[in-house]
């Protein structure tokens, strides 16, 4: 323990050097600007912005790139917000909520929340990572792909909760999403699948982007211009000090999905391969099924808006745990820094903490830095993210259109991403005007593949036996929690309505 | 007269012009540098490296984007590729399923005999790896005895039916005559750390991949499928040594899609020269053991790529396609 407040305070006094401290503010500025483009996300950031590194000392260098991460997961809820098209893929479980508070007039309350429970989710996040990093990492070796199975089980788990009273229609929609994320190569065998007309461009895939931006922006376009017939003019809010104390205040009513979703984010951030876009869907299910109020979710709850918020700041902490003590890296973003550090001449694995303290430290005492920067940049610029709402509809309309367009032809570069992602849009549409729920199909797509690889290779492992998922102790757990959150909100409405039966009689 | 004069000086214009415009050639946009691999496997590490290296450098105007493919045991890579054919901004880092698994999944459509060849990097090795924890397994002796009582419980992990070690591990079948459970990562990161948890009795990985948990004393390495002792483990003997006829090596080379036109071509392989003519890459070349003496290129590589293709149908054919594809 001594041993740990002694490093972290030399990882502070590093942080607080010159350089190292404009690093972190240059970097959280540049993430939440490749943040907030559609199609721009953390990787791509990360990815173009390498080389100024090298200018630098290789600490100096990843406090950069670190912030510039941490920056990007808060960047993609202002489009989300702001505009109903998800920044980042990491953002689109903000959109649910973030969306419906902006059309009422509530963004800025939202985007308040977003950077509160993005604060406390690095925050919470950095402190388990300070106390427990060698453990944690010894844990995360228990994962194999039993585990990661019960745990993509309790993900799906949540969704039931996800689609509103319609457990049907919902679980219609998690198919639904499970057959586009079967689409292209079988994972074992190698072999094309689901190759719909034979059309070879099939094989690549269908990504989850395309999918998460046709429904969301598109989708939601075509609903909105159908239910206002164009003349909706966003609510503009005026800011005021006395409004902005009031929102800084609501945090009581969204400060308990924040601890769960900080805490559940870290935790999936450090499993190899799984990383924030699942930990930030998954908190929101959670939130939702354990809140009092689970129909206003969806429909602008402000603990909906901070769930993913906490969940998806924390992952990315969570995620650069592997990669420092075991060369692993937990997410996209974190496999080009591990290139980063290759090129710096460090060596990221079990031994990384004992050969180059000063690098591990620092980065670490940086994270605490970088946490109170993005929070201090983002309240001071809500006033600015704002007045893109005070735009009237017809003019952000287009906007919004040419984003969703661009957004997808600058992940994929195919314009036959760009149609699929047209017609998902369309169909999203259709969906929604026959009450479907379209979140679940999106959240399957993403989990989907992570699901289908590590059931397959539970199966082969135990050469097909199915008990080997309650053989193992983490992997039974997870899969009891998982039927208990399945039948929890079954119960609960057979209990309401046995009530109401009552009170009737 | 005058047609004539002018026509035989432009010609002489083009004649002089053409080689300035053909070295003039560079992206005009990012380039994506495809691994037919997962993160965190020997092909990702070696990309991202060369990545850094070019950017440290300043080697090129526009930035090379790191992107993995790693679906199908790289046919997802592969496909990818075929279908960017005539592009001049797309590169891809390979590995031997390079030339298994065209192979082994024939309606995937794909000759990497038509790919453009750009550079081997160089030529990288394998070894048996298991967990320091295995105080049964001492050496291969043990280590064969130990399987063969197990059967098919004992699992190898590995980077999917069809990639190198896949065949590796057909080919130990082969020579220890007993059966494994076979179980795909999806890369050579994640085969390493499942190995380190327990989650698999054993793998056979490159160097790098290990390297770091085999110095923190996590695994151990009991044999190395090379022709002599690499200097990096002068203690592990190599299967020849032990009597058993196998040695196989992987190659790391640079391709294009197929059509590239030829000042992309000699750009790019200009490019790679000086990568690995790099103090930093030929560091890292003598400690993660791979042997980077010349950098193959242009008709070479492609007489080399047309060599290993046959070698591989030969081997496949020998150990059969199914005990690869677990089939």
């Amino acid at each position: 323990m001594e041993t740990i407040l002694v490093s972290l305070g030399s990882g502070l006094l590093q942080a607080f050097e010159p350089l190292n401290l404009f690093m972190i503010f240059a970097g959280c500025l540049a993430g939440l600007f490749v943040g907030c483009m559609p199609g721009l996300g953390s990787v791509n950031g990360v990815a173009i912005l390498l080389p100024v590194t090298f200018l630098v000392p290789p600490t100096a260098a990843i406090i950069f790139l670190a912030a510039l991460y941490y920056g990007a997961m808060y960047g993609g809820a202002i489009s989300s917000i702001t505009l109903g098209i998800p920044g980042a893929s990491t953002a689109v479980a903000t959109v649910f909520d973030g969306r419906p508070m902006a059309q009422a007039g509530k963004a800025d309350q939202a985007l308040m929340a977003a950077a509160i429970a993005s604060f406390i989710g690095g925050t919470v996040s950095i402190i388990l990572f300070t106390l427990f990093a060698p453990p944690l990492a010894a844990f995360a070796l228990k994962f194999g792909p039993q585990e990661e199975f019960a745990l993509m089980l309790l993900a799906f788990a949540t969704f039931v909760g996800l689609g509103g009273d319609d457990i049907p229609k919902t679980i219609f929609s998690i198919l639904l999403g499970l057959v586009l994320a079967a689409v292209g190569f079988d994972i074992i065998s190698g072999q094309p699948r689901m190759i719909f007309f034979d059309m070879v461009e099939f094989q690549r895939g269908i990504g989850f982007l395309v999918l998460a931006i046709g429904v969301y922006g598109v989708g939601e376009m075509l609903w909105t211009l159908e239910s206002t017939a164009g003349k909706v003019q966003m609510h503009s809010v005026k800011i005021t000090v006395s409004r902005m104390k009031q929102n800084l205040l609501q945090v009581k009513e969204y400060i308990n999905s924040t601890w769960v979703g900080s805490v559940l984010g870290f935790f999936v951030g450090t499993l190899p391969a799984a990383g924030a876009t699942p930990a930030s869907l998954m908190s929101y299910g959670l939130s939702k099924t354990f809140s009092k109020d689970p129909d206003s979710f969806g429909k602008g709850n402000v603990s909906g808006v901070a769930a993913p918020e906490a969940a998806n700041n924390a992952a990315s902490t969570g995620s650069m745990l592997p990669m420092i003590t075991l060369g692993i890296p937990g997410s996209p973003t974190t496999a080009i820094l591990l290139g980063g550090m290759i090129i710096w001449g460090l060596r990221p694995g079990p031994l990384l903490f004992t050969e180059s303290p000063d690098f591990v430290w620092g980065l670490i005492g940086s994270m605490y830095v970088a946490n109170f920067a993005t929070v201090i940049l983002n309240i001071a610029l809500i006033p600015v993210f704002i007045r893109v709402l005070a735009m009237p509809f017809t003019l952000l309309t287009p906007i919004i259109f040419t984003l969703c367009v661009l957004g997808v032809f600058a992940t994929t570069d195919r314009m036959f991403d760009t149609w699929i992602m047209l017609i998902i849009g369309v169909a999203a549409y259709l969906l929604r005007k026959l009450n479907y729920p379209v979140a679940p199909a999106v959240l399957a797509i993403v989990l989907g593949p992570l699901a289908e690889r590590s059931m397959r290779q539970s199966l082969i492992s135990s050469q097909g036996d199915p008990m080997t998922f309650l053989e193992r102790p983490i992997s039974l757990v997870c899969i009891l929690i998982a039927v208990a959150l399945v039948s929890y909100p079954m119960v609960a409405k057979f209990l309401k309505r046995n009530k109401a039966v009552e009170a009737a009689e | 007269m005058k047609l004539w004069k002018t026509l035989t000086m432009s010609a002489a214009a083009l004649a002089v012009m053409t080689p300035a415009a053909m070295a003039e050639w560079q992206p005009r946009k990012p380039v994506e540098f495809i691994i037919m691999a997962g993160t965190g496997g020997g092909a990702d590490q070696i990309a991202r490296l060369l990545q850094g290296l070019i950017e440290k450098h300043d080697l090129s105007p526009r930035p090379f984007i790191p992107i993995n493919k790693p679906g199908g045991s790289g046919a997802e890579a592969l496909r990818y590729l075929q279908d960017k054919a005539g592009d001049d901004h797309t590169v891809m880092m390979t590995l031997n399923s390079f030339y298994t698994t065209p192979i082994i999944q024939e309606d995937l459509g794909v000759d990497v005999t038509q790919f453009t060849p750009i550079g081997l990097m160089a030529m990288d090795t394998f070894l048996l790896w298991v967990n320091s924890d295995r105080d049964d397994i001492t050496d291969l002796d043990s280590y064969v005895s130990t399987v063969k009582e197990a059967g098919l419980d004992w699992k190898v992990g590995g980077t999917g039916s069809g990639q190198e070690d896949s065949v590796l591990t057909a080919m130990m079948e082969a020579a220890f005559d007993y059966e494994v459970t076979y179980i795909p990562f999806p890369g050579g990161g994640t085969v390493a750390k499942n190995l380190v948890g327990n989650q698999i009795d054993s793998t056979v990985n490159n160097p790098a991949e290990q390297m770091e948990f085999w110095r923190a004393g996590n695994t151990k390495p009991l044999v190395q499928f090379t022709a002599e002792r690499m200097p990096a483990f002068p203690d592990v003997p190599t299967a020849k040594e032990l009597d058993v006829d196998i040695e196989y090596y992987m190659q790391r080379s640079v391709n294009g899609p197929p059509g590239m036109s030829p000042e992309a071509v000699e750009w790019y392989t200009n490019l790679f020269q000086t990568l690995f003519d790099s103090e930093e890459w030929q560091e890292f070349c003598k400690s993660d053991g791979l042997t980077c003496e010349t950098m193959m290129k242009g008709e070479e590589l492609a007489e080399f790529h047309a060599t290993q293709k046959d070698a591989h149908v030969a081997l496949i054919e020998q150990v059969g396609a199914d005990a690869i594809t677990g089939e």
